[in-house]
């Protein structure tokens, strides 16, 4: 590749998904960021219970990923060929596993505002 | 909570480690446009054509950009070789030559018939007279399909032949009579043409392709293939030669060298070549023809350049003079005689490339030169001749190859993704983020 820049890659990204899918999937990710910092925020604390349950739904996420890709792709399992291999399907699979969580802590906290939970 | 930051910051540390967004650099400022009335025409929109008028949209503002091509579907054409293994569907190949050509590019729905280089007018099949200041030459190759006696395209999909270079609808009917195989099994044969070819790789990964599929279906421990070819070697890079050998051993892929294939029968399903072979007795090479009956074949035609380069006076005389690539710089591009005439794509004649990858290399370096000439510069951009080809060798798994004129090694992603290693980052990179690279080039903006 000549120029691997954001610019680049941003190009890159909008043709795999298509301009309108890239940038609505990019300004979800943001929302749900969002959304996560704000009930960290109003919270102020960090509720364990709705942790737990965000870190049971991680590797759930972690598998969803990794099926997901392979599916995509034409590929199984048995075509990681050498160590960069395993790190991209490790890092597809964190990847899944972290935004889960966030959506599965965030979810919990709109639903159910601390006040309902310690009733 | 804490847990949770710390498997975000590995995540980082992860990206970073491989290379990802994480090191990326900020995207290069585009300079401002060059003011110009220069008259420029581009022949043929294929990948060359389309990516060259977009970058002149994005770098000069009034120049009067033209672009001739009659062909109305504009073919993906690495992705002959997924939809011809039955992993794409056709339509995945094709869109439309229009959309992606920027406002402000007027396109000749026509082919270019003649190039005056001293008048500087291009002469379109229905007689009409184009001026030009500059001209680009990227017409891309021309098969040719009747160098194959015996052989026509009405024939891919029937008698177990396939030729996944015409086009998609030729990709698709040569999956229809390879899947018959894959599950039938017998003997397979792929030939590779005498002449210089886009995608050298293309013959190869059919082949580990088919390999593939054939091994993990009904032909199982039913099949036998054969590699044609009338180099003396598998490719032209040697480190790549070399390990392909390897793998066709390991797969048990017969390599017939110095095999060059001159005609088909398809009724009696027999393939002869024009063969170097030596005599066991004294040791002297001579030609001979030679049989080979198929249940599959695939055949890959001899490749030239297109009438117009050669009957326009723009072809190497002294090189090639049997495929007539156009005469160029191999570092600039640019014509030997006519400084305002430059290739672009396929039909350079330099001794690399003929890969959509090097059409991305090659365009920022005409880009510049011709740039430089209407500002009174001299350009300063070199192609060193980055070709690139992920050699597929099986489904799942290719091999990153990218390499220059002197036969280096060029890795884009250096201690990352090895070249050499079949890896399915490497697939990856083929089935995935190829198309859309290549998209993103058209556009140019990659
Ligand atoms: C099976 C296969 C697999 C490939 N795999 C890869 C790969 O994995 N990676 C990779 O980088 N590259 C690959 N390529 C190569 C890549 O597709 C070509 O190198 C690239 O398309 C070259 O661009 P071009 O513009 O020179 O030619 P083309 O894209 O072929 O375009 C040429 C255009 O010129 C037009 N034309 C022809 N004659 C005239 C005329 N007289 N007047 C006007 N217009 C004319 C044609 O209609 C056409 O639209 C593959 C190619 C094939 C066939």
């Amino acid at each position: 590749m000549k120029e691997l820049t954001l610019t680049t890659m941003i190009a890159v990204f909008e043709e795999i998904f298509g301009s309108g899918l890239f940038w609505a999937m990019m300004l979800l990710a943001a929302v749900i960021t969002v959304a996560y910092v704000y009930v960290l925020i109003r919270d102020r604390a960090v509720s364990m219970r709705k942790f737990l349950w965000a870190q049971v739904s991680m590797p759930v996420g972690a598998v969803v990923a990794v099926v997901f890709v392979l599916a995509q792709t034409n590929s199984a399992l048995r075509h990681t060929g050498g160590p960069v291999d395993v790190f991209v399907l490790l890092g597809v699979a964190l990847l899944g596993a972290v935004g889960m969580a966030i959506l599965v802590y965030t979810g919990q906290s709109l639903l159910r505002p601390p006040a309902q939970e310690t009733k | 909570m804490k847990d949770f930051q710390s498997s975000r910051r590995d995540f980082l540390r992860f990206g970073a480690a491989v290379g990802l967004a994480a090191t990326l650099p900020v995207g290069l400022a585009r300079a401002s446009k060059t003011k110009t009335n220069a008259n420029i025409v581009i022949i043929g929109a294929g990948a060359a054509g389309t990516a060259f008028a977009n970058r002149m949209v994005q770098r000069l503002d009034g120049a009067k950009i033209t672009i001739i091509d009659a062909r109305k579907n504009h073919i993906y054409q690495p992705g002959l070789s997924l939809v011809a293994a039955g992993l794409k569907p056709q339509e995945y190949l094709v869109s439309t030559t229009r959309e992606w050509l920027p406002k402000g590019v007027t396109l000749i729905e026509e082919q270019a018939a003649a190039v005056d280089p001293v008048a500087k007018t291009v002469t379109t099949a229905s007689g009409q007279k184009v001026d030009y200041d500059f001209l680009v030459m990227a017409p891309g190759l021309v098969l040719d399909h009747d160098a194959i006696e015996g052989f026509s395209l009405d024939m891919v999909g029937t008698n177990g032949i396939g030729s996944l270079y015409a086009g998609p609808e030729y990709a698709a009917k040569t999956w229809a009579a390879a899947s018959k195989f894959v599950e039938n099994g017998g003997v397979g044969v792929f030939n590779r043409p005498a002449t210089e070819m886009k995608c050298a790789g293309a013959p190869l990964k059919h082949t580990f392709l088919i390999d593939d599929i054939a091994s993990r279906s009904g032909a199982k421990g039913k099949y036998q293939l054969n590699y044609t070819c009338p180099q003396t070697v598998l490719f032209s890079v040697p480190i790549v030669a070399e390990k392909v050998r390897m793998l066709f051993g390991q797969r048990g892929v017969a390599t017939h060298y110095k095999y060059n294939l001159k005609a088909i029968d398809p009724g009696r399903r027999i393939a002869t070549f024009s063969a170097v072979v030596t005599d066991p007795a004294t040791g002297a090479d001579k030609v001979t023809s030679v049989e080979m009956p198929w249940d599959y074949i695939h055949i890959i035609p001899p490749q030239r350049a297109p009438a117009v380069v050669r009957e326009s006076g723009l072809s190497w005389a002294d090189k090639w003079t049997d495929q007539g690539w156009m005469a160029c710089d191999q570092g600039t591009l640019r014509h030997p005689q006519y400084s305002e005439i430059f290739a672009l794509g396929d039909i350079a004649g330099v001794p690399k490339g003929k890969t959509a990858a090097s059409v991305k290399w090659q365009v920022p370096v005409v880009e510049d030169h011709l740039v430089s000439q209407i500002q009174g510069r001299e350009g300063t951009e070199i192609y060193t001749g980055y070709t690139s080809c992920p050699m597929i060798t099986r489904v799942g798994q290719a091999m990153l190859v990218e390499f220059d004129y002197n036969n280096n090694l060029l890795p884009s992603f250096d201690g990352v993704i090895a070249p050499l290693e079949e890896l399915w980052i490497s697939w990856l990179m083929k089935e995935v983020a190829l198309k859309a690279t290549y998209n993103a080039m058209l556009r140019g903006k990659a």
